[in-house]
């Protein structure tokens, strides 16, 4: 029983600190607002890492635990419940991990906000929607977390809410997120029609008895599954902003940075990855969505990557990147290689969250300035948060020696998921012949957007010193569409005196924000190499157990020993080309990047103004909404409805009783007049009635 | 000689009446002149009620005829003691003036 309240307190322990700083936060104080949270969430973290180490070793056998009764009508049986086995248990750790540190940083970033309880415990309150997400047991607790870590995010993004940017960005994550959910709750009901329950544990024994069950629509057939797991998906692009739902992430950013780097890089985002591994026995049997999965999950990390290229802004700059890796992720999981999904995710949300909580240290040091080009030569002035910085850079572009299978912890899962992408690709996949080409080219671009962050940022001449003016009369001339929001001032009152007044002195964070940093650091670099055996290597069978599911217990995995030797060099090779490229525009030959921009060459233009989906989508589908708004508003509630109801019925007695009124003139001798001409009616009246009477 | 006869009577009422009517609802300047006219018309209505007592010989019209010239008197009293504390509020007297009741 004890594992039961262990794994229910990891969940609900966050909880309760969310109610105590959100309710209580006020009236005892930020710092003990800010200590419980904290606190509870590295109890919550030991307690995590606990449950790990025993479902890893096999000491647990995976188990589900039922704590309450949450929905129970006919078939449509829910409950509150925990699921541990593998797959939950990897995502507790770095959920918990993660949100802890981030929890930390936040005493050290958010230290000039004067609501701090408010932010603690929405950040706590984010972490448990997301750990009810991850040991969710059936879809419908599943889409409670799903729906839980949205508000979360959209409370987060707008947590400035008097900055209208900050506002307008949390509405546009909202809506498109429910965009999102519009398809993931169509696919639980699909599922639901399908196998008639919607418990985990009683759908996937169904699953391979159903495979072939579809129904003719439009002259063909459909599979049940397939539809299924597509709708599904729409949700995960929703909330793993996958292109044409991205549109939302990078304008996340408006929130506070230590946000961006729990919710919008190392956790939440990955909720779709966690929901495609976690149904992967569905998955399995749904070839057209798994191709979806891959070619979407391709494309988008290779637009990402472009885009990521030309932006300026630091924090906007990784927000691509974390969209491009989370189509490696993706398309790992379309060619089948969910082991390799998931350790992707792993790392990735060790040196993602590094990434950006390394940012947000050089924009406390900067006083909130995120324009990459006012930055330059912070090395010297900030040497940990470079050294941070360094080590995620290193981690995200995969640098590692393939021979001796020695890296930083992105060389071990991006290269195993474009090995896996190849061993598809060679087993005769058209889409894994596209992932793999699409992978390798967003491998080097990924080099080229994360080296040119650091040699912006930290190398190079400085920008910061007397050159703000100057740098500033440029990045206004900048903008070339107004969709473009590009740099953010956050509004604290730290950086309103910082900027434009007077040179900036960068200087380096405090300990509350480097200490993550370095805990981080230590992740990015070694999460790799000590967990390579157990998520991908000779052990993974024996690690994953029964959590993830490949059709005939063969995995896609590809042993790198098998591969030809160009292939496990190539990713190796691009990550070197981005670099150079990256260190010959802005080391050897500075000015060069400048220089491109000012061109505006037609592929700068497409990049920088993200390939224009925002102008697009404004111009249809935001257009399309507001005319049909407005067309509904004015037409139909102000015209039709109100105009004949309520209105209509106060307008006609105004207008009588305004008619009416006039007859009241006000002189005495109108009213005697009426008065006689009534007496002479009545008599008239009287006269003539009477008289006929006596005739 | 006896061509003066109960219509003459009746006929004076009904002029007296008519002016009085018109009094009210011509004049536009004082509502003293509504009063006086209103006076008017309560005479000519006296005019009447003495004319039929005399000529049907008997006394009713003639008690009635006292009572409407007392309840005319307490109505003229009446009457001008509002005017005073109308003027006394208002300023001036005038009909066209006193519209408050305007809707």
């Amino acid at each position: 029983m004890a594992r039961e309240i262990i794994v229910a307190a990891i969940v609900l322990l966050p909880l309760s600190a969310a109610v105590i700083a959100g309710l209580f936060g006020r009236r005892i104080g930020d710092v003990a607002s800010m200590g419980v949270t904290t606190g509870v969430l590295f109890v919550c973290c030991a307690l995590a890492w606990y449950v790990f180490a025993n479902v890893a070793t096999g000491a647990w056998t995976p188990f589900t635990a039922e704590l309450a009764p949450f929905i129970d009508v006919g078939a449509f049986r829910s409950s509150w419940s925990v699921r541990v086995d593998t797959l939950s248990a990897v995502m507790l750790i770095v959920v918990t991990t993660v949100s802890a540190l981030v929890h930390l940083y936040s005493w050290g970033y958010m230290a000039e906000d004067d609501s701090k309880p408010r932010f603690f415990s929405y950040l706590s309150f984010f972490t448990f929607a997301m750990l009810s997400l991850v040991t969710a047991a059936d879809f419908m607790q599943l889409f409670f977390g799903w729906e839980g870590v949205g508000l979360a995010s959209y409370l987060l993004i707008g947590f400035w809410f008097k900055k209208p940017t900050a506002n307008a960005a949390a509405i546009k994550a909202f809506v498109v997120n429910r965009i999102g959910d519009f398809g993931f709750v169509l696919g639980i009901i699909t599922t639901f029609w399908m196998f008639g329950t919607i418990r985990f544990a009683e759908i996937f024994p169904q699953v391979a008895a159903h495979a072939k069950e579809g129904w003719w629509f439009a002259g063909r057939e459909w599979l049940g599954v397939d539809l299924a797991c597509a709708l599904l998906f729409v949700g995960a692009m929703g909330k793993s902003a996958q292109l044409f739902l991205h549109v939302w992430l990078p304008d996340a950013m408006e929130g506070p940075t230590p946000v961006s780097a729990l919710i919008h890089a190392a956790t939440m985002v990955t909720a779709g990855v966690y929901m495609v591994c976690l149904l992967s026995p569905m998955y399995e049997y749904a070839p057209t969505a798994k191709a979806i999965v891959t070619v979407i999950g391709a494309v988008t990390a290779l637009y990402a990557a472009t885009v990521g290229m030309a932006q300026n802004d630091i924090k906007r700059v990784i927000a691509y990147s974390t969209c491009s890796q989370l189509g490696y992720m993706f398309f790992a999981a379309g060619v089948g290689a969910y082991q390799a999904a998931m350790f992707h995710l792993f790392t990735h949300a060790f040196f993602k969250g590094l990434l950006f909580l390394a940012a947000g240290s050089v924009i406390t040091a900067m006083h909130h300035e995120q324009d990459m080009r006012a930055m330059g030569g912070l090395w010297r002035r900030t040497p940990v948060t470079y050294a941070a910085m360094l080590c995620g850079t290193l981690a995200i572009t995969g640098v590692g020696i393939p021979v001796i299978d020695a890296g930083f912890s992105g060389f071990y899962s991006k290269d195993a998921i474009i090995d896996a992408a190849y061993a598809a690709a060679a087993g005769g996949s058209g889409v894994g012949t596209f992932a793999f080409v699409i992978g390798v080219l967003a491998a080097g671009l990924t080099s080229l957007y994360s080296w040119r962050l650091i040699f912006m940022t930290f190398h190079g001449r400085p920008h910061w010193a007397g050159a703000a003016a100057e740098a500033h009369g440029a990045h206004a001339g900048g903008h070339s569409s107004e969709a473009q929001i590009e740099t953010h001032d956050e509004p604290l009152e730290h950086g309103a005196d910082g900027r434009g007044h007077g040179p900036i002195e960068p200087h380096e964070s405090s300990w509350s924000m480097l200490a993550p940093l370095i805990a981080l650091s230590i992740g990015a670099v070694a999460a790799g190499f000590v967990f390579d055996r157990a998520f991908i290597g000779s052990g993974h069978e024996h690690f994953w157990r029964q959590a993830l599911y490949n059709i005939g217990g063969r995995s896609v995995l590809a042993e790198p020993a098998s591969l030809p030797a160009w292939v496990v060099w190539l990713p190796l090779v691009a990550t070197a080309i981005g670099f150079a490229i990256a260190w010959w525009a802005y080391i050897a030959r500075p000015g060069t990047g400048e220089r491109i921009a000012a061109n505006r060459g037609p592929f700068w233009s497409l990049f920088y103004n993200k390939w224009y989906f925002d102008e697009i989508y404004d111009a249809t589908f935001v257009r399309l909404a507001r005319v049909l708004g407005d067309l509904f508003w004015k037409e139909g509630d102000q015209k039709l409805i109100d105009g004949l109801g309520p209105d209509g019925v106060s307008a006609l007695s105004y207008e009588t009783g305004r008619r009416t009124a006039r007859l009241q003139t006000g002189y005495v001798y109108h009213y005697a007049f009426v008065m006689l001409a009534g007496v002479v009616a009545l008599l008239s009246y009287a006269i003539v009635f009477f008289s006929r009477g006596t005739r | 000689m006896s061509g003066v006869g109960l219509s003459h009577y009746l006929a004076v009422a009904a002029i007296l009446f008519t002016i009085g009517v018109f009094g009210i609802f011509v004049n536009r300047k004082n509502v003293i002149v509504i009063l006086m006219s209103i006076e008017m018309i309560l005479l000519a209505v006296n005019i009447n009620l003495v004319a039929f007592s005399a000529f049907l010989h008997e006394i009713t019209g003639q008690v009635f005829a006292m009572i409407v010239l007392t309840v005319a008197a307490a109505e003229a009293a009446v009457g001008l003691a509002i005017l005073v504390t109308f003027f006394r509020n208002r300023g001036n007297i005038e009909v066209d003036d006193a519209s408050v009741m305007k809707g």
